[in-house]
Order: structure tokens, then sequence, then C-alpha cells
């Protein structure tokens, strides 16, 4: 698997939400999502940069292009340094949401993307990475 | 040394071009079975290829074949071996366009040679250049013949999937064959892009010509409902055989308050009364002439 | 831009979003429409969001809400125009958005809020009669 290209922007405040949108937008039509691929995987990012501003105190997302022979995806890296997710099970269960009752709960955003991982380590961070390949 | 081969390939190539090409067309001609491609076409074919390895080997003095002297080489195999993906060759003869010219080569080098060192150096990179030519080709094959799949299956999602418009604001998507999770998903993207397109308030998801349906595929048919429902348009599920039914229970799906029918007509008729219409007989019954449709029963 | 204009027609309140919101636009739309029910006495609103590509779950909950917050002052809310992507992303999000009307376009949201409207108050009237309701 190859990356092709990579670009990384910070999401420190609301307003970096939009521009994560935005931003997952046009990468995701360059590599030729379908329009339902495309509008789950930004929602996806919305979901994840949300979390990262508000729980995470703010972070970074790295973008990057896939190749895997025949195949193209995007691959989206969101680390914050924030005080990590004690207990990711409960995170990842649908309904769950900490604090301000903001976030679905990982859950869901699981189901929107091709694949899911996620690393925490309470009191150093938390990072999330989602990639989703474009159907033939 | 493999540069010194090359041009002494590139001589060997120009001086006896006509010989080869005769061996090599009738090395050709013993491989492909008739009918397939004209004799004449198969020696343009060889012609075409064998000018463009003489000049690339003369150019690049090179015999790799990913340099930029052998770009009319790969062009022209990329589209002889994409042709003859479409023309249904089997993936050997393809190969063997290429592979087949290897005899001719070694007996022309054999003739041309009086030292044993340097034909078998030269018997090495013919070898090598041929081997790299025909993986070239193969591989452009391969991606032909998963480019023509991909595009047959597409046609047939197509052409298996209409929806159709039943009255002004009720739509029809009648479904046929086996339903798998991604083939439902495509459909039901297409119903919901007609229900915009159209302002339909209404669909029919009929079902009465899928024999079975898992899991997965059912939790999609929800979804769909679900997901109509939040544009605002209604779903009605016609046509669940008693096997699908018993399935649906079985595997715990919960069909929730999906609105489902026995029949396409019934639907049809609960579709019409949902837009304020209703189906009522115009001559009493018996009547000649009139090829109504079946009176509804309650 | 620092808020989304609500149009007035009659007792009806007309929101369409054009703009990818940021968070805290989306929590002032939702202030501005409670004031505005209010201050209007309006009937219903209806929330036009054909031109949004993405619906996130923060978005899913602000319709929700107003959804809620004008039902409490007595008003029927409808969002039209949800594009078919937007609507499987938030199924599979597992956001149904319980208690919000949803139509296929203006029109027929508009259609669904006079109907809402006239099963309430019995008297059409109302529709024409815009001023004066307070």
């Amino acid at each position: 698997m190859l990356t092709a290209r990579t670009e990384q922007i910070a999401v420190r405040e609301q307003h970096d939400i939009v521009s994560v949108r935005q931003m997952v937008r046009s990468w995701s039509l360059a590599v030729g999502l379908g329009l339902v691929d495309l509008t789950k995987l930004v929602t996806a990012a919305s979901e994840i940069a949300r979390n990262t501003v508000v729980y995470g105190g703010g972070g970074t997302l790295q973008i990057e292009e896939l190749r895997d022979g025949l195949r193209l995806g995007v691959r989206l890296v969101f680390e914050d340094q924030g005080p990590g997710i004690v207990d990711i099970d409960r995170a990842m269960t649908d309904g769950y949401s900490s604090g301000s009752g903001m976030g679905l709960g990982l859950g869901g955003t699981k189901r929107l993307v091709d694949e899911f991982d996620i690393a925490s380590t309470p009191g150093v961070g938390t990072r999330v990475t989602i990639t989703k390949w474009r159907s033939r | 040394m493999p540069e010194l081969n090359a041009s002494r390939l590139a001589t060997l190539l120009d001086q006896r071009f006509d010989e080869l090409l005769a061996a090599w067309t009738a090395e050709q001609l013993q491989v492909v079975r008739r009918g397939q491609i004209s004799a004449s076409d198969m020696r343009a074919q060889c012609r075409e290829l064998l000018q463009a390895i003489r000049r690339a080997l003369a150019a690049g003095a090179s015999t790799r074949i990913d340099g930029q002297s052998w770009a009319a080489a790969r062009d022209l195999l990329g589209r002889v071996s994409s042709q003859r993906a479409q023309q249904g060759f089997p993936s050997s003869e393809t190969a063997m366009f290429v592979l087949s010219l290897k005899r001719p080569l070694f007996d022309a080098l054999r003739r041309a040679s009086d030292d044993a060192d340097t034909l078998a150096a030269d018997i090495w990179t013919v070898t090598d250049l041929l081997d790299q030519l025909a993986l070239f080709t193969t591989e452009t094959y391969l991606r032909s013949r998963e480019a023509l799949i991909t595009r047959q299956q597409e046609d047939m999602l197509e052409l298996s999937t209409p929806v159709v418009k039943l009255w002004d604001g009720v739509l029809a998507l009648p479904m046929i064959g086996t339903l798998d999770s991604s083939r439902t998903q495509i459909v039901m993207e297409s119903l919901l892009q007609r229900i915009v397109e159209t302002g339909s308030d209404v669909a029919i998801l009929d079902i009465t010509g899928v024999p079975t349906v898992d899991t997965l595929t059912a939790q999609h048919l929800l979804k769909t409902v679900t997901a109509a429902r939040l544009m605002g348009a209604e779903c009605i599920i016609s046509g669940i055989r008693p096997q699908i039914a018993q399935t649906i229970v079985q595997l715990g799906v919960d069909l929730g308050d999906v609105v489902t029918k026995a029949t396409l007509a019934d639907a049809f008729k609960l579709a019409l009364s949902r837009i304020g219409l209703s189906v009522g007989r115009v001559r009493p019954a018996g009547a000649p002439a009139l090829g109504a449709a079946p009176a509804a029963r309650d | 831009m620092d808020s989304i204009p609500i149009l007035r027609m009659g007792p009806v309140l007309l929101v369409s979003i054009q703009v990818d919101m940021h968070d805290r636009l989306a929590l002032t739309l939702q202030e501005d429409l409670s004031d505005a029910i209010t201050a209007n006495g309006s009937k219903g609103v209806l929330i036009d969001i054909s031109a949004l590509g993405v619906v996130d779950s923060f978005m899913g909950r602000m319709l929700a809400n107003i959804a809620g917050i004008a039902r409490v002052l007595d008003a029927a809310t409808v969002v039209v125009g949800m594009q078919p992507a937007v609507a499987i992303t938030l199924v599979e999000l597992g956001l149904s958005l319980e208690g919000v009307r949803t139509a296929l376009n203006i029109e027929k949201g508009m259609a669904l809020l006079q109907a809402a409207v006239a099963e309430r108050d019995a008297v059409l009237h109302v529709m024409d009669d815009a001023d004066g309701t307070d």
C-alpha cells in the first residue's frame, strides 16, 4: 500500500471542524468516492473532529490519499494530547456520550467507514484512524 | 554490458527484420485458434511491435522496458492485449503473442553469432526482455478483463433494478433475483434518488421475485425505509414470501412500523389512498369492453 | 456570516440553510428561531436543508431540538429537502430524528404545515390574516 500524498491541518476550534469537512470533501472527490461514500466519510470526519476539539482539547488531522494496487482510498488520522478515553469499549457503544451531551458515541461513526482504529492512553492523548476505499 | 547487447540486438533486428517477421507470424498462427483474428491483422500487429522493439533498442540502448524509449512498444502491447481481452482470448494465448517471438529470435541470434559466450549473453538479454514484455501484456490483459467484468456487473445491476412510476407521486421498485447486500445498497440509492427527482410521496418495494433474504439485506431494506422517511417519503414493502417472513422473524429483524402488504396490488391501493386517490369501477361488473383491473378485495 | 436569515410568511417561519454551518452558528439559529416563534406567534417552522451536503449528529440534534422547542411553543416544524446521501448517512449513524416531520420539498412542506395549522385552528382564515394574531 502506498501513500500518494498527505497533508496536515490543525483541529483546534469549532471553525476548524468546518475546514475539516471541506478538506475531506475535496480529497474524497479527488479519489473518486461516490456521493454516498463521500457523505459518509465527511460526516465521520465531522464527528471525530468535534471530539478532538471538545474532548481532546484540540489536535491535528493528517489526511492521506492511499493507493493499493488498483484501489484508491482516503485515510484520516486525528490526534490529540487530551485526557484520553479510559473505557474505549464504552465509548464505542451506540448512544454513549460523555460530558455535554455531544457526540453519538463512536459506534455510529465506525459504521460509516471501511476501517476504524482507535488508540488512547489516559493522560497522554487519543488517535483515531479512519479509512474509506473507493468501491469499484 | 546489457547496453552492448541491446545495440547488437538492434542491429540484428534491422538486418533480419523480414525473416524474423515471417517466422514469428508463422509461430503465431499455430498458437491462435482459427477465426479469432485474421492472418493479415496478426501480421500487422507483429510488424508494428517488431518495429517498436527495434526503435526502442536503437534509441534507448536499454532493455528495461519501463524506460521512456519503450513507451511506443508498451502502448502497442496495451492496445493489443486489451483488444484481446475484449475478444475473449485466453490469457495464455495473449502472453504467447510476445513469447512466440523467442524461437525466431534465438534462431537468428544463433545464426549470427560465432562466439558461444556472446551468444549466451545475447540469449539471456532476449529472454529477459521478452519476459518483461510478456508480463506487461498479461498484466494489461488482466486489467482490461477486470474492467470488462466490472462494467458488465454494473450493466446487469441497472437492467435488473428499474425504478418505475406507477402514478404521479407513486414509484415502484420490483426486485427480482437474489439480493446481496451490495446490490441492495445500490438499488436503494437509486430509489431514493428517484424519489427526490420525481417528488414522489410513496415508493413501493416489491420483493415478490426475491427468493430469500439474509440479515444484512433485510437490514438494508429497513434502512432504506427509514432513510426515505427522513426525506419525507413513505416506503411500502410488498410481496414478502412466507419463507422470507419466517426468516425475518427468526433472524430477529425488527420491522418496526414498516408498512407491509401481501401483493403489489394491495400496496398500490394503499399508496393511492395515501395521496388521496382511490380506484373505482366505472361500469357494472361483467360489462364487456373494459379491461379493468381486478376489483380490490378487502 | 453570523446568522442564518429567518423569513416570515404569514404564520410560518421559513429558514433555508445554504452554508456549511459551524456549531456556534447552528446554536445561534436555534436561539433565533425560538425568539422569532414567540415574537411572531408563528404556528409553523419550515427548514430547508436541500443545500446541505452533510448533516452530522450535532446538526441532527439541533434539528430535533428546534422541533421540540417549537412544539412547546405551539408551532409545528417540517424539515424539507434532505438529500438521499444525507438520509442514508444519518440512518447508518443511528440518528432517526424522532419527532421531526419531513417533506420532500418546500411546496410539500408548506402544504404539510398548512394542514397542521388548519387542523389546529379549524379556521383556515388564519393563513391569510397573518397580522393580529397576538
